[in-house]
């Protein structure tokens, strides 16, 4: 369903405001969503004045120093700091990316954190991710052949591992997922960016002997074709994939297939 | 914990405006402008078919200024989903997705929506007189 405004209990209000330490001669503010499910209040926008000159380079280096120094009850998901875990993904700035790869001298004027868009929250920066990774879960993502085993690996050219490039690299943190305006009007039924670049994923690997079966399930009106090439996946994605691309290549994989 | 008390992350309200998003809705709307000009063009015609009185009417309502600036609405429109529709084509056969490539070509059907558009307008009132 469209819903363009927020539901009431959705609404950002004014937070708090936490001044720099006295002395600091290179502040920069951070205006930081905040969500405490046990006080019962609306989310808000807390303001953070960080002294940059004790600060590391990348968001996440800002985030966590306010959690160390500043507020500690500051809630967010972080593990391996360089882009492959996938988990410290925020709306920063506008768009959706992960924050220790997000240099801050990217980014002009106060540096504005979200969750991602249009999930639930379960406390400030961390969203609900149930629903993807239930999709994902959907699209059966393991290797499935029906031919016995060999007695070594299953092996591919180098043309057919080449076609898994753009693709094995995706680490799941749906920055794509949540930019799509697709998906936040649909996100229950269509399957989203992220996992269907996943799906596509499955479809082009040639020592996967289930293609047909996996082009089956995803023709569905709303499963694959509620993408309507808006192309925020693409234009977001922090590890330079194409999800676009890949969902385009499924829907050309149903039409050569008719 | 109930996820239907949970609050909605924000997402129209913080998301920076993109060129990809911004021309994808406005093939929408243009779309939607289509669809309604469509039955101005019908009540246009039938008009011819109810009689001069009729004609005259529907002629006097499009000549004026409010009529002019559906007209040039409509013309957008049509140039710009007829490019856009042709940009989607491309994309159905698997080409244009890289990044550059989509601002490039977002870019170029918008401008082209836009100049022919006014060359349209332009012959229109050099052809006509603005009468």
């Amino acid at each position: 369903m469209v819903e363009f405004a927020l539901p009431a209990n959705s609404k950002v209000v004014e937070g708090k405001t936490h001044k720099a330490p006295p002395g600091a001669k290179n502040v920069r503010v951070f205006k930081v969503y905040r969500y405490d499910p046990d006080d019962g209040g609306n989310p808000r926008l807390d303001s953070f004045e960080v002294d940059m000159d004790t600060c590391g380079p990348m968001v996440l280096d800002a985030l966590i120093k306010i959690k160390n120094e500043i507020d500690t009850t500051l809630t967010f998901r972080r593990s391996c700091r360089e882009g492959v875990c996938g988990s410290c993904a925020f709306n920063i700035d506008g768009t959706n990316t992960l924050a220790c790869i997000k240099p801050l001298d990217e980014i002009k004027g106060d540096v504005k954190i979200y969750p991602l868009p249009h999930m639930p929250v379960i406390k400030d920066l961390v969203a609900d991710l149930s629903v993807p990774y239930a999709q994902y879960t959907s699209i059966e993502p393991w290797l499935k052949a029906d031919t016995p085993p060999p007695t070594t690996e299953r092996l591919q050219s180098q043309e057919e591992r080449a076609k898994l490039d753009g693709l094995w690299e995706c680490v799941l943190c749906f920055c794509c997922q949540t930019s799509c305006p697709s998906y936040w009007w649909n996100g229950d039924r269509y399957l989203g960016p992220a996992v269907l670049l996943q799906a596509y994923r499955w479809i082009a690997d040639t020592r996967d002997e289930h293609t047909g079966e996996r082009l089956d399930d995803l023709e569905d009106p709303f499963k694959l074709y509620r993408c309507h090439t808006i192309m925020n996946c693409t234009s977001t994605c922090p590890k330079g994939l194409n999800p676009g691309k890949a969902i385009a290549e499924i829907k050309i994989s149903q039409a050569q297939r008719r | 914990m109930k996820a239907g008390n949970r609050p909605l992350s924000p997402h129209l309200q913080v998301y920076r405006p993109q060129i990809t998003s911004f021309l994808s809705i406005l093939h929408r709307l243009t779309g939607v402008a289509l669809a309604a000009g469509a039955l101005l063009l019908g009540y246009w015609l039938t008009s011819a078919a109810y009689g001069p009185e009729t004609f005259a009417r529907a002629q006097d309502f499009l000549a004026s200024w409010l009529g002019r600036l559906v007209l040039f609405g409509l013309t957008f429109s049509l140039f710009y989903h007829l490019l856009n529709g042709i940009r989607h084509l491309a994309w159905d056969a698997g080409w244009g997705f890289e990044m550059g490539t989509l601002k490039a070509t977002g870019w170029l059907v918008t401008a082209t929506a836009v100049a022919l558009t006014l060359i349209a307008w332009i012959a229109a009132y050099a052809v006509a007189g603005g009468a």
